[in-house]
């Protein structure tokens, strides 16, 4: 039984963090109308910022992540203001294709600067969780317990935004309305700023949250990316709670399958999930939702 | 008339300097590199059948490549099957394979279909590297034989080699001339422009698509065959996306939806890394810009630029010619009309 | 001829058309016209088979062709022109229209690759259908120019004649005279009569309502999804209800007076 459980606590730390690269994704979505192939390379940005701020100025672990999310948004709001905002009446396959520059772009900045090696950011908190241990059996590092809490407090910080303030009630409206019929005399451009500015942090803060507990290398951010396109086309393009539920499922999905199935074929889950939901429905689980 | 005679003129230049290449450098390290050149200029060459006539960006185009070489790895090496049996294999292979994931993706509308060929690209990565049994895993395929020789031709110098890989990028050329300049090829094109329009023209959109998405997937198997054979040793990283985007690199400097274009992008890209050696290892921070930079300020390649202001300067010639008869026409009534009256 | 019977479209809970009978006669020009938002284009949908009806038949030379794909709608005649076209913009007029006789072919891209008597023969009667539609539309002069280089009007009339091209019974034009100016209006006017009386069956969407009134051989008008008259020209700019779905008296003196000219 506690097996089990330790099985949905990893799958809830993994899917936190899906969960919070797939958010950014989706509304991103909503601007660009394309997938953006570059958010994987800002997770990864996000990661060795943080890596640089504790190592080379020597913050702590907390303010290594402020810093990292600032740098991230900042990268994120470069490529919308230099990149995207130029393209936006061109062919869609355009943009795909700038945003798979850019992701080469980003990679390539970090492997001349740090290397292809692996480098590790040390865990904050060592240890584990002493009270879950004695009273449940259940081995929980308090990183893990970080990452949860960290994605919580970001959703409920988000979902906030998102619903109380014009900017974030647009940015909903973008993400869910592809037509963007209803959106008369929007600042479309501070609009998409901010939501890749969002998307920019979220990842980052993902990637801090998470590296203490892996590995930073140059294409950390490869599988990630491809995991958060599965949730969004899960949980529908534009679809905030589509992607935290999404990123829930599949984070508990690799749990188990790594425990059950095999470690090896874990990352092929995933995929193996898609290619049979997309066979079946080819708009994907919700269509309506984002359209 | 004159158009056609320069694009033959160009094509008979092209072929010679392809053949004299060899005998104007100075070592086989070159006849190598150009000869890769060309095995990913035939992959680009199918890429570009999907991206530029058809208008679907498949990013599993490197993962076909890499199941055409891999299907001529393993039944080399492991199964001793003849090398050319082995290579029209590789293209069956690629192409059924095709043909099941473009029923199913290609359903999808454009940016899910680019998703989905993703996963697919990672899924086949995924599968080599883990599937150690059938393909040997991250250790890879060692000793893949040459092609055997066709009749008294031998292919195991680098310079046979050489001449197979270019009568075939040259074969490859010749077919993809015939696909696109087809009536099929215009359904192609149709579909890129437009699909609600193609399908009101009578062309049916699954069937035309899947046909172009297993076409394609044929060239990066065959080029993948032909990999196998020259460079001999197979690993995983041949199925990496990257290698899909370098592709996507190569039309996109030579021209999205040209037929030379991919040809001459990856030359001259495959050249341009190469020459920069000490970029070698970030040769990413050199196409990541250069790809921006070309669908910000040169959608249409270097080819598709200079196709586009010939056909244009025709266009005008033709019209005014035309203009010019009807005038001279107009001239000789008008000086008839008075005799009449 | 073309009829359509009981035609229905839901959207989610939401109507786009609502059960809308009328006929297309052959030679004749049938206009469909409304506020925006009335349901128009969805209607051409619903009729060439890109959207699958949720209700009604329609019949097409006393077919049931109801919810057939529109390649398959366009091989039976049905021919349609939309309010945008995409064009190879870098190729010329005649080089575009190639592709609309293609559906009345049967070389196979074997016979391409392999460039057999049968794909020479096939790419011929193409190229030749398309200058005859061309010429046709009275583009004979651009079929060599880009389509890049030529004006608005002339890429309306290259869009006919990639319909014409495909040899069809019927034509629906959405939007035919859609941002040119009022001289060239007329001329698109005449041509889409020119078109009726070669025996085409036309349908037409249309803003322009003097274009409407002296064009139109039957109006059909639609509200809401639903169809709120039919009739002449004449009769159907005098229905109240036309007036009233129309806000008003400016739809009722240009629509009289273009009736009467």
């Amino acid at each position: 039984m506690s097996l089990f459980f330790q099985q949905v606590l990893n799958g809830l730390t993994l899917g936190s963090v899906y969960s919070l690269v797939a958010l950014g994704l989706t509304l991103v979505y909503g601007i660009l109308h394309i997938p953006n192939f570059s958010h994987g390379a800002l997770f990864m940005a996000g990661a060795y910022a943080a890596f640089f701020a504790s190592t080379a100025l020597g913050a702590n672990y907390w303010v290594a992540l402020v810093f990292a999310a600032v740098v991230t948004a900042g990268i994120a709001v470069l490529s919308e203001r230099l990149v995207f905002s130029r393209l936006r009446d061109k062919p869609p396959l355009h943009d795909m294709i700038a945003a798979i520059g850019l992701l080469l772009l980003i990679e390539a900045i970090a492997q001349a600067i740090w290397g292809a090696d692996f480098h590790r950011l040390r865990e904050p908190y060592p240890g584990i969780w002493q009270w879950l241990r004695i009273n449940a059996g259940l081995v929980m590092p308090i990183q893990r317990g970080i990452i949860i809490a960290g994605a919580v407090v970001l959703m409920i910080a988000l979902h906030l935004f998102l619903t109380r303030t014009t900017t974030g009630a647009t940015i909903i409206a973008m993400a869910q309305n592809r037509e963007g019929a209803s959106l008369v005399g929007i600042d479309l451009t501070r609009v998409s700023m901010i939501t890749f500015a969002i998307s920019g942090a979220l990842a980052a803060v993902a990637a801090v949250l998470f590296v203490p507990i892996s590995l930073i290398f140059p294409a950390m951010g490869n599988l990630v990316i491809l995991k958060a396109f599965v949730i969004i086309i899960l949980g529908g393009m534009g679809s905030v709670p589509g992607a935290i539920l999404g990123g829930m499922v599949i984070g508990l999905v690799e749990s188990f399958g790594a425990f059950y199935v095999s470690t090896d074929m874990k990352d092929v889950i995933a995929f193996a999930a898609l290619v049979l939901i997309l066979s079946l429905r080819p708009e994907g689980l919700f269509p309506g939702y984002a359209r | 008339m004159s158009g056609l005679l320069s694009r033959r003129t160009l094509a008979v230049a092209a072929i010679l300097a392809g053949l004299v290449y060899p005998f104007v450098v100075p070592n086989d390290y070159f006849v190598y590199v150009m000869a890769l050149a060309y095995i990913y200029a035939i992959a680009a060459l199918g890429l570009n059948l999907m991206l530029g006539y058809t208008g679907h960006l498949n990013l599993a185009h490197a993962a076909f490549m890499a199941i055409g070489a891999y299907t001529v790895g393993i039944l080399t090496v492991d199964y001793g099957v003849p090398y050319w049996i082995a290579f029209l294999l590789a293209g069956v292979n690629a192409a059924a394979l095709g043909f099941v994931a473009g029923i199913i993706s290609l359903r999808l509308k454009h940016h899910y279909f680019s998703i989905f060929t993703l996963c697919i690209g990672i899924i086949v990565w995924l599968v080599i590297e883990k599937w150690d049994g059938l393909t040997h895993g991250v250790v890879g395929i060692m000793g893949i034989p040459a092609p055997t020789g066709i009749g008294p031709i031998r292919f195991d110098t680098t310079l046979a080699q050489y001449y197979l890989i270019l009568a075939m990028l040259a074969l490859a050329l010749v077919v993809m001339d015939r696909i696109v300049h087809s009536l099929t090829g215009r359904a192609f094109m149709a579909i890129r422009n437009g699909e609600p329009l193609a399908e009101a023209l009578g062309v049916p959109l699954m069937r035309t698509k899947v046909l172009s998405f297993v076409i394609s997937v044929a060239y990066a198997g065959f080029a993948g065959a032909l990999y196998a054979g020259f460079v001999r040793f197979l690993g995983p990283s041949i199925a990496a996306e990257t290698n899909a985007f370098d592709m996507i690199a190569f039309i996109l400097v030579g021209g999205l939806g040209t037929l030379s274009g991919p040809v001459i992008g990856a030359i001259m890209l495959t050249w341009a890394t190469q020459s920069l050696q000490f970029l070698q290892d970030y040769r990413l921070l050199v196409f990541g810009p250069l790809l921006i930079l070309l669908v910000m300020f040169m959608p249409k390649g270097i080819i598709g630029t200079l196709k586009a202001r010939q056909a244009r300067e025709a266009g005008e010639r033709a019209s005014a010619a035309r203009r010019e008869q009807a005038e001279a026409d107009a001239s000789a009534d008008g000086r008839k009309a008075p005799a009449h009256a | 001829m073309l009829e359509v019977s009981g035609l229905t479209k839901r959207f989610g809970g939401l109507a786009a058309v609502k059960d809308v009978s009328t006929s297309f006669e052959r030679g004749r020009i049938t206009a469909v016209i409304g506020p925006n938002g009335a349901g128009k284009t969805t209607f051409f949908n619903l009729v060439a088979g890109a959207y699958r009806p949720t209700e009604g038949i329609v019949r097409l030379d006393g077919e049931d062709v109801t919810g057939m794909r529109p390649d398959r709608m366009a091989m039976l005649g049905l021919a349609r022109s939309f309010q945008t076209t995409t064009l190879f913009e870098d190729e010329s007029v005649l080089d575009n229209l190639i592709v609309g006789h293609r559906l009345r072919t049967r070389s196979t891209l074997l016979d391409a690759i392999l460039n057999t008597a049968r794909a020479r023969a096939d790419n011929r009667e193409c190229r030749r259908k398309a200058e005859e539609a061309l010429s046709f539309v009275g583009l004979d002069h651009a079929a060599d120019r880009v389509v890049a280089d030529i004006s608005q009007e002339e890429k309306k009339r290259v869009a006919f004649a990639l319909a014409l091209a495909t040899e069809p019974r019927i034509v629906l034009l959405d939007e035919p005279a859609g941002g040119v100016n009022p001289e060239e209006t007329a001329g698109l006017a005449r041509l889409i009569r020119k078109m009726a009386e070669s025996g085409l069956t036309v349908g037409l969407i249309e803003h322009k309502m003097g274009m409407v009134m002296g064009l139109a051989d039957k109006v059909v008008v639609l509200d809401h999804g639903e169809k709120i008259a039919e009739g002449t020209p004449g009769e159907v700019s005098r229905d109240p209800k036309v007036i009233e779905a129309y806000l008003g008296a400016d739809f009722a003196l240009a629509g009289a007076g273009h009736a009467a000219m």
